[in-house]
């Protein structure tokens, strides 16, 4: 069976408010990939557009990327499932080139999530989970996340400074990232101290700082076939597996509140796919969109048992030199989270580091690299695991 | 002018802001009305569904029935939120919480009366129904 690499990877800058149209901000990400690749857009077989659309004014957001690009007359088509939208954008590219019917395709994922006001924006937030029945009662995404916060720490003991030290870990690089939307260090003391803004309360238990930064954004993943990979590519990264789950939108429909189901049967998926297990990851991104989402994705991923996530970040084994490196870019709380782009923004971390081009956050000659996108509140999960 | 269609709104009562205004489910107000939370039941299999359903995915059929919301349940989890989104500005803070309660689970917010101090995972809960402004309606978890 012949494989499928990635061949290039780009992003923009992750910013707080992107001073440009949304085709100009996911451009950004698209001539930084192609520019890693040292492809043409005549390269370019079809495109994958990723996006959460509640935040786009733009209707259709593929076809007029696809002019701007110079992607025409090639296909072209849009794909959603919230914060994991570009993981399933690679889902389906690597489909579409296994297949045949391609044999190069880009998976561009973007969000400008100023493109609408603070008040659209308050408007949306409450119809993020199920709008018939949970909505009415006033929901937003951290309450969900502090519902999981809260049963993980009353089923296992996990504290409030466990959460707060993957906070520090993910300040700790996100100031080496130039990429990251918010460069600043955090501290133990910034969460604790009930006058520090990042110890204000959210949604209990969690804090503002164990929310993941709001930012602007684009990424773009491109994916080949072996022949073309090897043609085109010096150092091809192998897609070796991907996974992909879903589980109920509203809480009520779920078994697990200490873990994400979706994510689990993803990993699975992933690791069977690809044939090895999770003590042979050697570097991994995790959808931190809050702290306790890493700690789960500890456990749901086999890094840590049940209950033992905690363990991992009191020894620092997910820091950079530690056994399994997390989040070795800021993860989501530090980089930042521009909905769409995330899951591509990932994948070029893992890319770069298998390449051993990851500069100062560069994991000592990892060979296997892991992706565990997330969107909405566990209800899709995505797993991909990538190969030298 | 022709005449206008009525429809049945009623589920626009639902909660401080309704996104929802016409279900099959519509009765769960009535329901509401009478001082009871219900979900439904399917006929063919007995599957318990809360929140409630019009159709059972295992029997593809619409052949359901209600049935009250009794009895205790034990608190999942919960959190208050200090910030809420457009439309509940004026309700926070408030807690949001899950009881379980064996066959089904039951997704809502915790009864303001109910002190923070006193709610713990795994205390046991029921569920009531919560009359607000404007004669919307919901429903509140309370102590067992």
């Amino acid at each position: 069976m012949s494989r499928v690499a990635v061949i290039g990877v780009g992003q923009s800058e992750f910013v707080r408010a992107y001073p440009g149209s949304v085709r100009e901000l996911a451009f950004e990400g698209f001539k930084d990939a192609m520019r890693d690749a040292g492809l043409t857009p005549r390269d370019i077989g079809a495109s994958v557009i990723c996006s959460a659309p509640e935040y786009d004014k733009q209707r259709s957001p593929a076809g007029v990327f696809a002019e701007y690009f110079g992607l025409n007359p090639q296909p072209t088509f849009y794909v959603e499932s919230l914060c994991s939208s570009s993981s399933m954008g690679l889902r389906l590219a690597y489909s579409l080139v296994k297949s045949g019917l391609h044999e190069v395709v880009a998976i561009i994922g973007f969000q400008k999530m100023s493109e609408i006001s603070s008040a659209e924006s308050q408007e949306r937030m409450g119809r993020g989970a199920d709008i018939q029945w949970e909505s009415p009662f006033g929901t937003m995404m951290p309450a969900y996340y502090a519902m999981y916060a809260r049963a993980h720490m009353a089923a296992y003991g996990t504290s409030l400074e466990d959460l707060a030290l993957i906070r520090v870990k993910a300040a700790t690089y996100g100031q080496l990232n130039d990429k990251a939307v918010y460069r600043k260090a955090v501290t133990l003391e910034n969460l604790s101290n009930p006058t520090d803004r990042m110890a204000g309360p959210v949604a209990s238990p969690l804090r503002v700082g164990d929310c993941c930064a709001n930012a602007d954004g684009s990424s773009c993943v491109i994916v080949a076939s072996e022949e073309k990979a090897k043609a085109f590519c010096r150092k091809p990264v192998w897609i070796l597996g991907v996974g992909a789950a879903t589980t109920s939108v509203n809480l009520a429909g779920r078994e697990v509140f200490t873990g994400l189901t979706a994510a689990r049967e993803a990993a699975r998926q992933a690791y069977a796919m690809a044939g090895i297990g999770p003590g042979d990851v050697d570097v991994a991104e995790v959808h931190d969109c809050f702290t306790i989402a890493e700690m789960m994705a500890y456990e749901d991923l086999g890094f840590a048992k049940p209950g033992e996530g905690r363990e991992l970040i009191r020894s620092r084994a997910t820091y950079k030199e530690g056994r399994i490196p997390v989040n070795v870019d800021g993860g989501l709380l530090s980089k930042g989270h521009p909905i769409g782009a995330t899951g591509g923004s990932q994948i070029r971390t893992i890319v770069l580091q298998l390449r051993g081009e990851a500069g100062p956050i560069q994991v000592k000659d990892p060979e296997i690299g892991l992706v565990h996108n997330i969107g909405g509140v566990g209800l899709y999960g995505n797993v991909s695991i990538f190969g030298r | 002018m022709a005449d206008k269609k009525e429809t049945d709104e009623r589920f626009k009562k639902f909660g401080t802001v309704s996104f929802t205004s016409l279900t099959k489910t519509n009765d769960f107000i009535d329901h509401l009305e009478n001082g009871k939370v219900a979900g439904t039941r399917c006929k063919g299999c007995g599957k318990h569904f809360f929140p409630p359903r019009a159709d059972c995915c295992l029997c593809l059929t619409g052949d359901m029935e209600w049935f009250e919301v009794s009895g205790t349940g034990r608190l999942v989890s919960f959190s208050k939120l200090e910030y809420g989104p457009a439309g509940f500005q004026d309700d926070v803070p408030y807690s949001i919480a899950l009881l379980d309660y064996g066959a089904f689970k039951v997704f809502g917010r915790i009864g303001r009366e109910v002190p923070e101090a006193e709610i713990s995972v795994g205390m046991p809960m029921k569920t009531i129904v919560n009359r607000l402004p404007g004669g919307k309606l919901n429903y509140v978890f309370v102590k067992a």
